[in-house]
């Protein structure tokens, strides 16, 4: 194995164990930051020997014992400065945890249990969204600074210090290493949820640019999303997440085409869509289900997505289940968009006219004024009723209005036909 | 990015596994499937029960199993997410660990458009 070799499998094992470092040390040492710093000692100290001694044949027992240690060295330093009494038998718990002689026999449901309490602290309601998802995928993800800052398109030393400040703030309001319960625990979760679709939609939607790091969001998310639906089985819209985050990656490779035009969905080749993910969204999707009669914003979002993908041709499309999922969503979850969507599902069940009357209804809601949709699926519904004076207005302003260039060109086009 | 990992013990099992061998790959898959990374798999059974199906100048011949390449034949597959080619290496690796013996050929999936640089 040359040097390379060995940087790239580090690399690899890093990606894979660090997140389990990073929790059972954050049990130990209560505290996020140091325990991300241990974990990073460890990485340094394997880049140092590993090279030359070969790659250890357990490397997450390797990472985890050496980071104990420091953890240990660190202790001992500090205990020689201040010489507090109680903090013996913090050694002692200490000893106790690095003499735990099997960390794989240790992964199963304790380390488990410390990833979970883990994603609830990066995802803590005291830090901005932004600040949460930076943290989640620096913890977590073990994304590097540079990563994250390259999918977020913003600027590396950004990221550096939203995550330096969420640590810090992480630790000024003491945040409790566990998972929450009872009435607490419904937030928290909220939260959580909140921050992986963040992220993933930060891929999902990416409109600008072509960079790699935006696509892998998505399946940061998915991944986070399926150890979250793993570590919190009986949470409905947790697999209802899943089932969203499924369903939407199954199209992913037919939402472009050749030259990277967006294709709509009712235009995507469905023979692209892949069946694998489907099928895995459809098994989450079912699981919310039977978890809880009244489904929840994200089973309900899961629900509409699976829809389109039982149909094998956009002509069988259950449009009235469609309709009434959107009237549920708006119900638990009332916004204009959701509307724009009922409308669009009523005028494929009902007639462009059914449609319009809604889309209509929403002309004067100032949160779409600067929304190109609005205009676009208007313009669509007139052209339709052969209304095509309005219709073009309409798709001249929705591509005013748009600030991707590809969405701006397939408007005009629809304007000017 | 997506890979499949080809399992080949190396020779068609005589006996079937034993009910903690059983156990212990469950619960290995289980815990796999929990971290987000396995996709799918499956185990195949002998190869005396497949065919291999040819095609030859628009002339199929169909042989069925088992298969003379003992040595070749594939025990089972596994679809995996991994971020490269190494992180998908130390999963197999996690994989063979279990299996104990035989060895596996890691392919990446092709996956047009999603990730396609320079787009």
């Amino acid at each position: 194995m040359t040097a390379s070799d060995t940087n790239r499998a580090i690399d690899a094992v890093w990606r894979i164990e660090s997140a389990r470092l990073i929790a059972g040390l954050t049990r130990i040492v209560r505290d996020v930051g140091l325990a991300e710093e241990l974990a990073q000692d460890a990485l340094v100290a394997a880049l140092e020997q590993w090279p030359k001694a070969g790659v250890p044949d357990n490397p997450g027992a390797w990472l985890m014992a050496t980071a104990k240690h420091r953890a240990i060295d660190l202790w001992r330093r500090e205990k020689l400065l201040e010489r507090k009494h109680q903090e013996l038998g913090r050694e002692l718990e200490l000893q106790q945890e690095l003499a735990v002689p099997d960390f794989e026999a240790a992964i199963d449901d304790p380390v488990g249990d410390d990833l979970l309490r883990l994603l609830f602290i990066s995802c803590h309601p005291i830090l901005s969204p932004e600040a949460r998802a930076a943290l989640t995928l620096r913890l977590l993800g073990g994304l590097t600074t540079e990563e994250i800052a390259r999918a977020f398109l913003t600027s590396q030393p950004t990221i550096a210090q939203r995550i330096v400040r969420a640590k810090r703030s992480l630790a000024e309001a003491r945040v409790p290493f566990e998972v929450p319960r009872g009435a607490e625990l419904g937030a928290r979760l909220a939260s959580v949820v909140e921050v992986i679709y963040l992220i993933f939609n930060e891929g999902y939607s990416a409109t600008g640019g072509g960079d790699w790091m935006r696509p892998a969001l998505c399946d940061e998310a998915l991944r986070l999303g399926r150890i979250l639906a793993e570590l919190a089985p009986n949470e409905p819209e947790v697999h209802g997440l899943v089932a969203l985050m499924e369903i939407q990656s199954s199209r992913l490779r037919a939402r472009t085409g050749p030259t990277g035009e967006p294709i709509l969905l009712l235009d995507q080749n469905r023979a692209r869509w892949d069946q694998l993910l489907i099928r895995r969204g459809f098994s989450a999707l079912d699981r919310a289900e039977k978890l809880r009669a009244e489904l929840g914003p994200y089973t309900l979002q899961a629900a509409i997505a699976a829809c389109h993908a039982r149909a094998s041709t956009a002509a069988e499309t259950d449009w009235r289940r469609i309709a009434a999922l959107y009237q549920a969503l708006a119900e638990r979850v009332p916004s204009p968009v959701v509307e724009l969507n009922r409308a669009v599902a009523v005028s494929m069940a009902e007639g462009p006219a059914a449609g319009l009357a809604i889309v209509d209804a929403l002309a004067s809601e100032p949160s779409l004024k600067n929304y190109h949709l609005l205009p676009s699926v208007r313009g669509d519904l007139l052209a339709k009723l052969g209304r095509l004076e309005e219709a073009r207005a309409e798709f001249e302003k929705a591509a005013a209005l748009t600030r991707n260039t590809r969405e701006r060109e397939l408007l005009l086009d629809r304007a000017r036909s | 990015m997506r890979f499949i990992v080809f399992y080949k013990p190396g020779g068609e099992a005589t006996a079937p596994p034993s009910p903690e061998q059983l156990a212990e790959m469950g619960k290995y898959i289980e815990a796999s499937f929990k971290s987000g990374w396995l996709l799918a798999t499956d185990g195949l059974l002998p190869s005396a029960k497949g065919a291999r199906v040819r095609i030859d100048s628009g002339k199929f011949t169909v042989t069925d199993g088992p298969f003379a390449e003992a040595k070749e034949v594939i025990g089972g597959y596994a679809i995996i997410q991994a971020k490269s080619k190494e992180e998908a290496i130390e999963y197999t690796k996690s994989f063979l660990n279990q299996a104990r013996q035989g060895e596996s050929e890691v392919r990446q999936i092709f996956e047009a458009s999603a990730a396609a640089p320079g787009q």
